[in-house]
């Protein structure tokens, strides 16, 4: 699997896709701050940016990797290597070097106006992470839909529908349920729904970060506990992780049953 | 100690023509206990207390005394009773430690009672585990400095307040600290009063509050982690100045709660990193000017029936919310302000953005609908929810709106 | 070497192996043959396990190879289209292909057969369509394997290279090499084969020698012979 995700890596690292992702995240986070120059500013609308971007370029670029590579997969898989090792080096491959795309786009620029050692290190530590975590949600949820879908327009489709799922229409849908049950003690739904889904959940991470304050205002036991501690951002890491962990476990499935 | 002197000399120079005498009272002195000393003591006499631990139960201090504590001497009232009462005029009072009042639900106990006295000076003392810090009762004309109230309150039921007036006029009340009673300072029917320079935090109540007080002014006070910073109910005419409301967090957590309070003006003050800036409720006639609200859940709450309430050249930095109004209601006015989050343009270079500014969002009417969905602030959805709602006002009130947005925050200081 | 007994598969509802027997312990070269759709592919993939059957059993040296990955170093396989990840070099191409497998290469003389030592350093998303099948065959060729199989190897090559290439499976087999080719090419067929399996709707419908075809269907012709067996018997 190491293998595989060397050469993966050596192959996309000099892709102009990688190039174009790296620097438009450089170029962007330049202007900010050479506009704004305040790091704290900069920070917060990165926050917002994060959010939208990896999380989609994470799924079109996974799709398109997958669909790309599909005769060179074949070539390995008459090599004596195992199955699984093929894709999840694949998978790595193309999560490690988004996510290098992101780290270096944003972190050069921050490292240039000197964030280490700033008041604001915390939360750029959270934003980098984030970044990192949501790439290889999405990508290895574009994996899997594009080894489940030999259609390249369904599974392209399916992979944008995913995100735009993800993106927005569960937000609504959770909003929606919520103004409709006001009768009802809707927190831990709207905890748990909140759980269920990687944006919403590392939008709550950033959230601890912005709006604690805010969050304080919830009357129920709950919320407190779970926004007010250690034991919310605890819980919400390990979801997350377990986030990048079942698409993975996923991907290991279907590519041990597919026929090629 | 020096200065003390001087001013127990022009106390003396006013009543030229008694002559007051000194006693001490120390383990070695003649007179080895307070309550002694005040006894054989005569009105403008003045007693030294030094260093030690005195339990002789309730003081009442019925004469003009001056009482000075030398080293901080200790008055433990071993959780029984309450320990000085002031019921004369122009006692001043400095110095002690007052210790274990002991809680009592039946009566108001104080670690210092003031009773119907006036030009009352009670300085520099240090109030701890107290039922009532230092209590004011139909009292008028006297200072309050420099004196520090530690409580452990739990809970608004076992615990009372540090600073408390009842039916006073005219005190100043200033740079004094307290932790962790009901209410920090509570006024309560006081008038033409002066509260300054204090610090309260951990109160479990309201770091300042007001009941049915008048012509009151508080100014460069700091309230920090309070059960709500300060609550100002039913009262006319308070100049709020300056203050720093900071931290107070929770569902009934407010940087400043305005209650039925008309004709007031609160300028200068910074309220910062509260679960609400300032909840108006009823208030009419407020002039909100030259404030901070910086990174607050809600920077400004408007419930219904607030009228004629002008909101002019604040700054709105950051807040998950600037502003939440209940009701359009009349008359109120939102211009000149900086937020930051306006998205306009100054084309003609003249400071003020081209566009309106509309500070309330749709979202913060679902929030206030629909508690839980807070959840979902700062995602895509409700973005575009917000930015609908900006093109085209259907649920928030079309007349919320800052027709001369800063482009620039307002520097209160230059 | 290996055998395939009873394998079916199914994709969806398209049933494309119908319980195939099929045994190669021999040395030689087979011609795998059948009109599209007939399954040639699907025994191939079968055998390198890129596709599991539904039923029946694989043995390569004897060895069942359901849930076995390290059998493959036995065999060397040429696939039909041959496209490498884009930005790579073919120095790391074979570098790679190195990493994955154990045993001793031959690459440096292929490299010079086929003339491909000025596109070492070349990415593989720049080469032309016959210098990616010429570099597909310096992978397959790379070690010494007892099973070849390829598939359709003479796509996009030169006529040089076709020639060297069939100099090469010669020898390959002259070695004692097990290699199974499918192509629609029948003179290759003519020029190669020792033998010829012939597949039509997931059954095996003709198994023998050249010879063999040629006794039963009366043509000499290769191809002749085998649009003959797909006529129904006169």
């Amino acid at each position: 699997m190491l293998k595989i995700l060397k050469y993966s890596f050596y192959d996309l690292i000099r892709s102009r896709w990688t190039y174009s992702y790296g620097g438009f995240y450089l170029l962007f986070t330049l202007s900010l701050l050479w506009l704004s120059n305040d790091l704290s500013k900069v920070v917060i609308s990165l926050m917002n940016v994060v959010l939208l971007l990896c999380p989609l370029i994470a799924t079109m670029f996974g799709v398109m990797y997958y669909y790309n590579s599909r005769e060179f997969t074949e070539l390995l898989l008459a090599q004596p290597v195992r199955r699984t090792s093929i894709f999840l080096g694949q998978y790595l491959g193309v999560a490690s070097s988004l996510s290098a795309s992101w780290v270096i786009g944003v972190g050069l620029p921050f490292a240039l106006y000197g964030v280490f050692g700033s008041d604001q290190a915390g939360n750029f530590a959270m934003l980098l992470f984030v970044g990192v975590v949501l790439s290889f949600v999405f990508s290895a949820i574009a994996f899997y839909i594009a080894l489940k879908n030999e259609n390249r327009i369904k599974g392209f489709g399916l992979a944008i529908l995913a995100w735009l799922f993800f993106a927005v229409i569960y937000d609504g849908l959770l909003l929606l349920s919520l103004s409709l049950l006001t009768e009802y003690p809707l927190e831990k739904f709207s905890l748990i729904a909140s759980l269920l889904n990687p944006i919403d959940l590392s939008r709550i991470l950033i959230l601890l970060k912005l709006d604690v304050s805010a969050l304080m205002g919830f009357t129920g036991a709950v919320f407190r506990k779970f926004l007010g501690t250690g034991f919310g951002m605890s819980i919400a890491f390990g979801v997350l992780l377990l986030w990048v962990v079942l698409p993975v476990f996923c991907i290991k499935r279907v590519a041990g049953k597919k026929d090629f | 100690m020096f200065r003390w002197i001087f001013i127990s000399t022009l106390i003396l120079a006013g009543q030229a023509v008694i002559l007051a005498n000194t006693f001490r009272v120390c383990k070695a002195c003649p007179a080895f206990s307070i309550k002694e000393a005040i006894k054989v003591a005569k009105s403008c006499d003045t007693i030294y207390v030094e260093s030690g631990i005195y339990t002789e139960g309730n003081i009442v201090i019925d004469k003009e005394l001056t009482l000075i504590g030398i080293g901080r001497p200790i008055l433990d009232g071993e959780g029984k009773t309450e320990i000085i009462t002031i019921a004369a005029n122009h006692v001043h009072f400095e110095g002690f430690v007052i210790r274990n009042v002991g809680i009592s639900y039946s009566q108001d106990r104080a670690g210092i009672r003031v009773k119907e006295a006036s030009d009352f000076y009670v300085k520099n003392n240090r109030v701890e585990n107290a039922f009532f810090g230092i209590y004011l009762q139909k009292s008028r004309n006297g200072t309050i400095e420099g004196n520090e109230m530690v409580g452990e309150a739990k809970d608004e039921v076992s615990s009372g307040n540090a600073i408390h007036l009842w039916y006073c006029d005219n005190v100043l009340i200033i740079n004094n600290i307290t932790y962790g009673h009901r209410d920090g300072i509570y006024l309560e029917f006081v008038n033409f009063s002066t509260v300054q320079g204090n610090h309260s935090e951990r109160n479990v109540r309201y770091g300042l509050h007001f009941m049915f007080s008048n012509d009151d002014v508080y100014r460069g006070n700091t309230f920090l982690d309070n059960g709500a910073g300060v609550a100002v109910m039913y009262s006319r005419r308070i100049g709020m100045f300056s203050n720093v409301f900071q931290k107070n967090w929770g569902p009934a957590a407010y940087g400043l709660l305005l209650k039925e309070i008309h004709d007031s003006n609160i300028e200068g003050n910074t309220f910062q990193e509260n679960t609400v800036g300032i909840f108006a409720e009823t208030s009419n006639r407020i002039v909100y000017t030259k404030n901070n609200f910086i990174q607050n859940g809600w920077a400004l709450k408007i419930s219904g029936g607030c009228q004629q309430n002008n909101l002019l050249a604040n700054n709105f930095l950051g807040n998950s919310f600037d502003l939440a109004v209940h009701s359009a209601g009349t008359d109120n006015l939102f211009d000149g302000n900086f937020w930051s989050d306006y998205a306009g343009y100054d084309l003609d270079k003249n400071g003020i953005g081209d566009v309106p500014h509309r500070p309330m969002k749709l979202f913060s009417y679902v929030v206030s609908n629909t508690p839980e969905s807070l959840v979902l602030l700062r995602s895509l959805f409700v973005d575009i929810l917000n930015f609908s709602e900006k093109v085209s006002p259907i649920f928030t009130p079309e007349n919320v709106v800052d027709n001369k947005p800063l482009l620039k925050k307002f520097t209160i200081y230059d | 070497m290996i055998s395939i007994h009873l394998l079916q598969k199914s994709f969806g509802k398209n049933h494309v192996l119908k319980g195939v027997d099929l045994t190669f312990d021999q040395p030689g070269i087979v011609a795998v043959l059948g009109p599209n759709g007939s399954g040639k592919t699907t025994i191939i993939k079968s055998i390198l396990g890129m596709v599991l059957p539904d039923e029946g059993t694989i043995k390569v040296q004897g060895e069942d190879i359901k849930g076995k990955w390290l059998y493959r170093n036995q065999i060397a396989y040429l696939p039909q289209i041959a496209r490498f990840p884009e930005n790579l070099t073919v120095a790391e191409l074979l570098r790679m292909v190195k990493d994955l497998n154990t045993g001793k290469t031959h690459d440096e003389e292929l490299i010079k057969l086929f003339g491909l030592e000025t596109f070492l350093d070349k990415r593989l998303g720049n080469l032309s369509g016959g210098t990616r099948q010429k570099v597909n065959l310096v992978l397959t060729f790379m070690y010494d394997c007892p099973i070849i199989i390829m598939d359709e190897p003479t796509a996009g090559l030169d006529p040089i290279s076709l020639v060297r290439l069939k100099e090469l499976i010669h020898n390959q087999r002259l070695i004692g090499k097990t290699i199974l080719i499918t192509t629609h090419v029948m003179s290759l067929v003519e020029e190669l084969a020792d033998e010829v399996v012939f597949l039509l709707e997931g059954h095996i419908h003709f198994r023998g020698s050249l010879k063999k075809l040629e006794e039963m269907t009366g043509e000499a012709n290769v191809e002749k012979a085998t649009a003959k067996l797909l006529q129904p018997p006169s």
